[in-house]
């Protein structure tokens, strides 16, 4: 792996990544939750928190980083942005391609109302100001899966600007202490994606598979707002929730729905910013803060070494685990923009302005999708603590996971436990079990109805909490027994006979006077050995609880 | 095809609106250097092989250089000249698709269903082994 990659951190975070060399991150310089001017848990926008060497250097002096990102999310549609053919992730070569797709001569580029809608959801969820009139434009580049020798864009006046994404990082030790921190939209463009080549460097060959040609894409653009990886990935899993939520994108990194360019570079805090380099190829949510945090230290390592930053294009390569440099590009690219001569601008109404008598199919309506935005993971995370008094770190973690959220509320909604039991028993055990075996929530053996009425049974004290596991790991091999079923077979129903529990105290306290002696002079331990022998006698099938209260009454009488 | 273009916006301009007033040419005469020529090239990818072409590059950049002629002040620039017409939205169904074999037949190499390419981009260095081009 690289030379020492944690010789500054940014504030409050332990990385994930192996270390070398170094102990564990600490902060230096302020805490950036609380900033100078003591506002703590307010979103700093423009405020770049520092990043200290961790040891100390020749004239140590702190270094800022500033990250912007350039994010591609393929849009979840049907169809493709302005043709007919389908938007499918594993198909044969060339068979999900139409002839304007080929970029055959004579097809014309046709607009999919799907993908508008998208971006204009899009730009709704992300406050920013929605364009009414916005342009598309050729930009020219040569590449063998580029057929036409252009991508339509917008480049000139895109659909969407000037929004702004809020994340929460933490910022101490404990996972409670979280801030929010925001990155400025710059803006939301509508454009095409390009095929896919495989390279056959054996053949001295490329193949050209142009399936992904013209797949709607919405670049995202966010200011360098972010000053380390960490902010950066958090940002991006931010983007992914809302765009799944809104249904615009799956937003899957692992299928190739949203690819990130990072745009990197460091200065002395209070200098100009400096030179910045691209790193493409970020296509993985691991990997992301990983490249990010090791270009940054990159920079910071050569510029401390008297050298200097080229403005250039690098790539992330997961196995070496470094970004280098990527075919040179032969100077800066002149993509020799032109509007898109076939597309009138693209118009958009609102209810005041809506034309009337017009084709409702051929108009879109801003306020219309407003009303029927739904509702976004920030807001969903706040009515969860709000609605069920659960922490805020938790109602992160029942949004991490495609599909917890919808069995939680399933659970919810047939129980009558309450809903911080149900939030535990998610949280802890259902999801531990599917982690331990890689599974995803779809492929859980257990199903909402099961896990809800065995957390009746645990409610009505039916059973114990231990009693209660063991039941969760018989269900989770799947055999098709109710809950009820396994403690009926396995007898684990606690004792509710209250003169046979009575009995079975009185018989243990006669069976072993010494222990009983020894709580008699005062040694506090001496009950729980009496429990748990009481707990044998029953065969684990009385409350622990309830054993120790009928003993404390046997004893004093 | 952008001397179409620019046709086009000419006779758009020059239809009945202030009179021609001159204004100071600013370029001279468009002459066209070598080092522009070689740019060009890698750029379009358009072989400007001979001196004729040349010519014609510069012919061209002298007509639309006579747009110059016209007083736009004040004038909003077209987008297009399509911009008064309605875009059209078109449902999200799956009307295309499916004919691989079709397009197949445009390429000249085929491996399995797949266009075959060259490796990565156009080489450069192919372009500088042309003969080399008495430039201006």
């Amino acid at each position: 792996m690289a030379a020492p990659m944690l010789r500054w951190c940014c504030p409050g975070r332990r990385f994930a990544f192996t270390r070398v060399g170094c102990g564990s991150c600490h902060r230096r310089g302020p805490p950036t939750g609380s900033t100078s001017n003591g506002k703590r848990g307010q979103s700093t926008v423009a405020q770049q928190p520092h990043i200290t060497a961790q040891k100390p250097r020749k004239g140590e002096r702190e270094w800022a980083a500033v990250v912007g990102l350039e994010i591609h999310a393929q849009i979840a549609s049907n169809s493709k942005l302005f043709s007919g053919s389908q938007v499918h992730f594993a198909a044969p070569p060339n068979s999900l391609v139409s002839f304007f797709d080929a970029s055959l001569p004579g097809t014309l580029p046709v607009l999919n109302r799907r993908c508008v809608e998208a971006a204009v959801m899009t730009g709704l969820a992300l406050d920013c100001h929605i364009n009414r009139k916005s342009l598309f434009d050729r930009k020219h580049y040569f590449y063998a899966d580029l057929p036409a020798g252009y991508q339509i864009t917008q480049q000139r006046l895109p659909i969407a600007v000037n929004g702004s994404l809020a994340y929460s990082v933490s910022v101490g030790r404990k996972p409670s202490q979280m801030v929010t921190r925001t990155v400025r939209v710059k803006q939301i463009q509508l454009e095409q994606d390009s095929g896919k080549s495989l390279h056959d460097d054996l053949r001295s060959q490329t193949l050209i598979d142009l399936n992904r040609a013209g797949i709607g894409l919405l670049e995202v653009v966010l200011e360098p707002d972010m000053s380390c990886g960490e902010e950066a990935a958090t940002a991006v899993r931010e983007l992914q929730l809302i765009l799944q939520a809104l249904g615009t994108s799956q937003a899957n990194m692992a299928e190739g729905q949203l690819r990130v360019d990072a745009n990197i570079s460091v200065h002395r805090p209070g200098e100009p910013l400096g030179v910045r380099t691209e790193v493409k190829n970020l296509n993985s949510a691991r990997f992301l803060a990983r490249a990010i945090d090791y270009e940054i230290q990159r920079q910071i390592n050569e510029l401390e070494n008297g050298g200097e930053i080229l403005n250039e294009t690098r790539s992330f390569d997961y196995k070496l685990g470094c970004t280098v440099p990527m075919r040179d590009k032969e100077g800066k690219q002149d993509y020799r923009f032109m509007p898109e001569p076939n597309l009138p601008p693209l118009l958009l109404y609102d209810s005041g302005s809506l034309p009337s008598g017009a084709d409702p199919q051929q108009v879109i309506d801003i306020d219309r999708l407003r009303e029927r935005l739904p509702e976004l993971p920030r807001v969903t995370r706040e009515r969860l603590v709000r609605q069920y008094g659960m922490l805020p770190e938790h109602s992160c973690a029942l949004l991490n996971e495609v599909g917890l959220l919808e069995f939680f509320q399933s659970v919810i909604k047939e129980t009558r436990a309450e809903p911080k039991k149900v939030t535990s028993w998610v949280l802890n055990t259902f999801l531990g079990f599917l982690k331990q075996q890689n599974l995803a929530v779809s492929e859980s053996p257990v199903t909402p109805s099961a896990l809800a009425e065995l957390l009746d049974l645990l409610d009505r004290k039916a059973i114990s909490s231990s009693a209660a596991k063991q039941v969760f790991e018989e269900l989770w091999r799947n055999e098709g027994k109710t809950p009820a079923q396994i403690v009926a077979e396995k007898k684990l129903e606690l004792l509710q006979d209250l003169e046979a529990l009575e009995q079975l105290c009185r018989s243990t306290l006669e069976a072993h006077p010494h222990v009983v002696m020894d709580l008699k002079r005062g040694n506090p331990r001496a009950i729980n050995k009496l429990i748990g022998l009481v707990r044998k006698a029953t065969l684990g099938r009385a409350d622990p609880t309830a054993i120790k209260e009928v003993l404390e009454r046997q004893l004093s009488s | 095809m952008w001397a179409r273009a620019v046709h086009l916006c000419l006779r758009a301009a020059a239809r009945g609106r202030r009179g021609f007033t001159s204004k100071a040419d600013p370029q001279g005469s468009g002459r066209v250097t070598g080092e522009l020529i070689q740019h060009l090239e890698r750029l379009s990818l358009v072989d400007f092989g001979s001196q004729e072409a040349v010519a014609r590059l510069e012919k061209a950049i002298a007509f639309a250089d006579r747009l110059r002629a016209v007083n736009t002040d004040g004038v909003e620039p077209m987008e297009s000249v399509l911009e008064d017409r309605c875009l059209y939205l078109r449902s999200d169904n799956v009307v295309e698709g499916n004919c691989a074999e079709e397009l197949l037949q445009n390429s000249h190499r085929v491996v399995e269903e797949y266009f075959v390419a060259p490796p990565g981009n156009i080489s450069w260095s192919k372009l500088d082994e042309k003969q080399p081009f008495p430039h201006h």
